[in-house]
C-alpha cells in the first residue's frame, strides 16, 4: 500500500528517461558521421542504347556573295536593300564614274589622232616609194649620182618603220578605248546568281577601296548550320547522320535536319569538331543567318550490353568504376565503360554482368567501410 | 541502505526534470556552436574532397583559386598533362553568382566543368537524383540546397539551362551550394556582359581610329571578334598516378610551368587558415564564451538546488547522517543532472541542426568532449554545494 505511489512515481520516471536514453542512443548512430550512408540501388539491364551527340552550331549560307568596285570609287547608286531578292544579272547598283566618261572622250580623241597619223605615214610611205622608183630609173639614165638614189632608198625604209608604228600606236588605243569600256561596264554591280540581299554596307555617296564589299548577297537555298562539337563527345560523328535542329528562336520545335559533311579540320583552340548540317526540308520563315542552333545528332542504336546509368559511376583510386552491392554490403568493381547515351545511360564492356546490383545515388560519399541503408529515394531528394 | 538521492529525485521528480530539461537546451545551443564552427571547417574541406583533386595548380603567386582570383589560358592543362606523375588534368573555373529562381535569388557557386566522363576532376562526385551531365552545353547539376529540382531551367547570363542532376553537400568554402555546368558555357558566363554592355564596348572600338580605318575593311570586325572570346579558367584540377608524390610532382610544375601549385594539405592549410580564419575565430571566441556562461549557470543550478534543500539537510544531519551520505546525494545528483541536460542537448541539437541554413556538423568527438566537460562541470559546481550543505547547522532544522 505504502509502496506503490513510489512505484507510480519511479515509473513515470522511468518513462521519461527510457525514451530519452533510447532517442539519444539512435541519435547518437543515426546522425552525424556515424550514420549510414542512405543510397539507391539500380540493377543492371542489358540493353540496346542510340548514342547522341548534341553540339551548338550558328546557321550559316553556304555561299555568300560579296559584291564590290574593282577599283576604288564612290557608290553613286544602290537600287536594292537589304531583304531584296534578286535575280541573276540584275544590276544592284552603280558606281560613280567620276572622270571615266571624260577619259573615255580623250581615248576617242586619241584613237582619231592615232587614225590620221597612220593616214599620214601610208601618204608619206607612198611618197616614199614613187620617188625611190624615180631615182632609180634616173640612175639607170645616169642622170643622178648613187649616193642620192641611196638616200631615197634609206628614206623608204624609214618611212614604211613610221607607218608601221603608226599602226601599231592605232590598235594601242583602241585596245585603251576597250579598256575603259570594260572599266565602265565593271562599275555596275551586278547579282551573280539568285539570291537574297543580305547586307548593304555601303551607302550612295560613301567611297569604298577596291575589293571592299558594298551589298551581300545569300543564297537562301543554301543555309546550313555550322556545328561545333566538344571532340571528348564527337566519337562516330560522319555525314549523313541523322539530326535534330533546335533554333534558339523556336525552342522546343526540333527540325529534320542531316550531318552534310565533318570538316577535315578541327578547331585546336577550342578542342572542338566542326561539321556542317543541312536541313531536310527549308524551314518556312527562313531563320536568320547567325542564328545560334542545337543540333542533336542520333547515332545507329549499338548491340545490346549491360547498361547503367552514369550517376552510379565513380572514380576511386585513378580506376573507374562503380559499387556493386553483394549481399547487402557494397565493394568497388572497376568497370570498362563504353559507348554512352544522350540521357545518361552508359553500357559497360566489362566488370558487370546483368542483374548485377548496383548503388546509383548516394547521400555522401561511399567507401568501402560506410554502412549503408537502401532506400527508394535519397531523402530530400525531389523527384 | 536507501540511495538518498534516488528518493530526494523520486520526490521532487518534476522540478528535477524541467530543471534536467532548461540546462540540456543550454547545452545544446553549446553544441550546436561547436558543430557551426566544426561546419564551417567541414566545408571547406567538402569543396576539396568534392573537386576530387591532388593538386591545384592556378596562376602565379596566387592562392587561387578559392582564396584569390586567379586565371590561366585555357590550354596550360595540355602541358601540365604531360609532366611526370600527372595521370589527370581538367579545367575548373569558379564563379559566385545569385541565380534567379522564381520571386527570389539564389547565391550559388557555379562551377565550369572539363567535358569528359563522370569522374573527371571537378565533377560532382555522387549524386542523389537524376544523372551527370551529358550534354557540352546548357545542361546544369545542381546542389539540393539550391531548391531547384531535375528538370527545372535555371538562368545563366543570357542562357537557359536544364537542371538535369542534384547533389548534396557540394558547397563553396562559404557554403554556398555549387551548381555544376560545362566549361565552355562558364567561361562564357564568367566574361559575357550584358548585352547593352556588348553593344557598347563595339560602339568603342568603332570610335578608335587605330581599329576603325578606312583603308582596312574588315579590321573592326576582327577586333570585336577577338573581344568576345575568353580563353581563360581558374585553376587546373590535378589527379596523380597512384604512387606518385604529389610534392615532387608539385615541385616540377613550379619549376618548369613557373605557376603556383597547391597540394591537397597546403590547399588546406590556405581555406582553413586564411579563407575562413576571421569567420571561425569569431565563431571560436563566442563558442568559448558560451561554454563559460553555461558552466557558470551549470554550477549556479545546482548550488541553489543544493540551497533549495538546506532544510532538510538540516534534518538529515539533525538525525545524525553521515557528511559523506549527504555529499554523495548532492554529487549524485548534480551528475544526473548533467547526464540528463547532456542528452537533451545532444538529441536538441541534433534535431535542429538540419534547420540550419549552413552545415552543421555534430562531431561524435566533440559529443564526447562535451560530456567530459559538462560532468567535470557538475562535479566542480557540487563541491561548492556540498561545501556550503556541509556548513549547515542542524539546528536551522527546528528554528527559522
Amino acid at each position: 500500500m505504502k509502496r506503490l505511489p513510489l512505484q507510480r512515481r519511479t515509473l513515470a520516471l522511468l518513462a521519461i528517461i527510457v525514451p530519452l536514453l533510447a532517442l539519444f542512443v539512435f541519435v547518437a548512430m543515426r546522425s552525424g558521421p556515424l550514420a549510414p550512408v542512405t543510397v539507391t540501388v539500380a540493377t543492371v539491364g542489358e540493353r540496346s542504347i542510340a548514342p547522341g551527340l548534341f553540339g551548338v552550331g550558328v546557321v550559316e549560307a553556304r555561299y555568300t556573295y560579296k559584291i564590290g568596285p574593282t577599283v576604288a570609287g564612290r557608290v553613286k547608286r544602290l537600287m536594292v536593300d537589304v531583304g531584296d531578292r534578286v535575280r541573276a544579272g540584275q544590276v544592284m547598283g552603280e558606281m560613280d564614274p567620276v572622270d571615266l566618261d571624260d577619259r573615255l572622250h580623250a581615248q576617242d580623241a586619241t584613237l582619231e589622232r592615232a587614225g590620221a597619223g597612220l593616214r599620214e605615214a601610208e601618204v608619206q610611205l607612198l611618197y616614199a616609194q614613187t620617188q625611190a622608183r624615180r631615182y632609180e630609173q634616173l640612175l639607170v639614165a645616169r642622170s643622178t649620182s648613187e649616193e642620192v638614189v641611196g638616200a631615197r632608198q634609206q628614206e623608204l625604209q624609214v618611212f614604211a618603220a613610221r607607218r608601221t608604228a603608226a599602226a601599231e600606236d592605232l590598235a594601242r588605243a583602241r585596245a585603251d578605248r576597250a579598256a575603259l569600256l570594260a572599266l565602265k561596264g565593271n562599275l555596275r554591280l551586278v547579282a551573280p546568281v539568285d539570291g537574297l540581299v543580305a547586307a548593304r554596307d555601303a551607302d550612295p555617296g560613301s567611297t569604298v577601296v577596291a575589293g571592299q564589299a558594298v551589298v551581300e548577297l545569300i543564297d537562301p537555298q543554301s543555309l546550313w548550320i555550322n556545328v561545333r562539337f566538344d571532340q571528348s563527345s564527337a566519337q562516330g560523328l560522319h555525314a549523313g547522320l541523322p539530326a535534330q535542329v533546335v533554333l534558339r528562336s523556336r525552342a522546343g520545335q526540333g527540325l529534320a535536319s542531316h550531318v552534310f559533311r565533318v570538316e577535315p579540320r578541327a578547331d585546336a583552340v577550342t578542342e572542338e569538331t566542326l561539321a556542317r548540317v543541312v536541313f531536310d526540308a527549308r524551314p518556312a520563315p527562313l531563320p536568320p543567318v547567325g542564328e545560334l542552333a542545337e543540333v542533336t545528332v542520333t547515332l545507329p542504336a549499338l548491340a545490346a550490353l549491360p547498361v547503367i546509368p552514369n550517376a552510379a559511376v565513380q572514380r576511386v583510386d585513378g580506376k573507374t568504376g562503380v559499387w556493386l552491392l553483394v549481399k547487402g554490403s557494397q565493394r568497388y568493381a572497376p568497370v570498362t565503360l563504353g559507348a554512352a547515351d544522350l540521357d545518361g545511360d552508359v553500357q559497360v564492356r566489362q566488370g558487370l554482368r546483368a542483374g548485377d546490383r548496383v548503388v546509383v545515388y548516394s547521400a555522401r560519399t561511399l567507401t568501402a567501410g560506410s554502412r549503408i541503408t537502401i532506400v527508394d529515394r535519397i531523402p530530400g531528394a525531389p523527384r | 541502505m536507501i540511495n538518498l538521492a534516488g528518493r530526494d529525485i523520486l520526490h521532487a521528480s518534476g522540478k528535477f526534470v524541467f530543471t534536467g530539461v532548461g540546462l540540456g537546451l543550454l547545452i545544446g545551443v553549446t553544441l550546436t556552436m561547436a558543430g557551426v564552427y566544426r561546419g564551417m571547417v567541414a566545408d571547406g574541406r567538402a569543396l576539396l574532397d568534392n573537386s576530387g583533386a591532388e593538386l591545384w595548380v592556378v596562376q602565379k603567386e596566387t592562392l587561387g583559386p578559392y582564396a584569390e582570383p586567379s586565371s590561366l589560358n585555357d590550354d596550360i592543362y595540355r602541358g601540365i598533362r604531360a609532366m611526370p606523375g600527372v595521370s589527370e588534368a581538367a579545367n575548373v573555373t569558379y564563379l559566385t553568382m545569385q541565380i534567379r529562381k522564381g520571386q527570389q535569388d539564389v547565391r550559388t557557386m557555379v562551377v565550369g566543368i572539363a567535358s569528359g566522363a563522370a569522374g573527371t576532376p571537378g565533377w560532382p562526385p555522387y549524386l542523389v537524383a537524376g544523372r551527370q551531365i551529358t550534354r557540352s552545353h546548357y545542361e546544369a547539376v545542381a546542389d539540393m540546397a539550391t531548391g531547384f529540382v531535375v528538370g527545372d531551367r535555371l538562368r545563366l547570363r543570357r542562357n537557359l539551362y536544364t537542371v538535369v542532376g542534384l547533389t548534396r553537400r557540394m558547397v563553396s568554402s562559404g557554403g554556398d551550394p555549387m551548381v555544376f555546368i560545362p566549361l565552355r558555357d562558364a567561361q562564357e558566363a564568367q566574361f559575357l556582359k550584358d548585352n547593352d554592355a556588348i553593344l557598347q564596348s563595339r560602339r568603342r572600338s568603332a570610335e578608335n581610329p587605330a581599329f576603325n580605318r578606312a583603308g582596312v575593311p574588315g579590321l573592326l570586325d576582327a577586333v570585336v571578334a577577338s573581344q568576345d572570346r575568353n580563353p581563360y579558367v581558374n585553376a587546373v584540377l590535378v589527379r596523380l598516378t597512384p604512387g606518385y608524390s604529389p610534392s615532387v610532382a608539385a615541385t616540377a610544375i613550379r619549376r618548369w610551368k613557373r605557376l603556383n601549385v597547391y597540394t591537397r594539405s597546403q590547399m588546406e592549410g590556405i581555406l582553413v587558415d586564411k579563407l575562413i580564419a576571421m569567420a571561425s575565430r569569431q565563431i571560436g571566441m563566442f563558442l568559448v564564451i558560451l561554454a563559460i556562461v553555461s558552466a557558470a549557470i551549470v554550477a549556479f543550478i545546482i548550488y541553489t538546488l543544493t540551497l533549495g534543500k538546506i532544510r532538510e539537510i538540516a534534518v538529515l544531519k539533525l538525525i545524525g547522517t553521515r557528511n559523506s551520505t549527504i555529499s554523495g546525494m548532492i554529487l549524485q545528483q548534480a551528475v544526473g543532472l548533467g547526464v540528463i541536460g547532456f542528452v537533451i542537448g545532444k538529441i536538441a541539437a541534433t534535431f535542429w541542426a538540419p534547420m540550419f541554413p549552413k552545415y552543421v556538423l555534430l562531431e561524435p568527438r566533440d559529443s564526447v568532449m562535451g560530456f567530459v566537460a559538462v560532468v567535470m562541470i557538475c562535479v566542480l559546481a557540487s563541491l561548492i554545494a556540498i561545501y556550503a550543505a556541509l556548513k549547515v547547522d542542524p539546528a536551522e532544522a527546528i528554528g527559522g
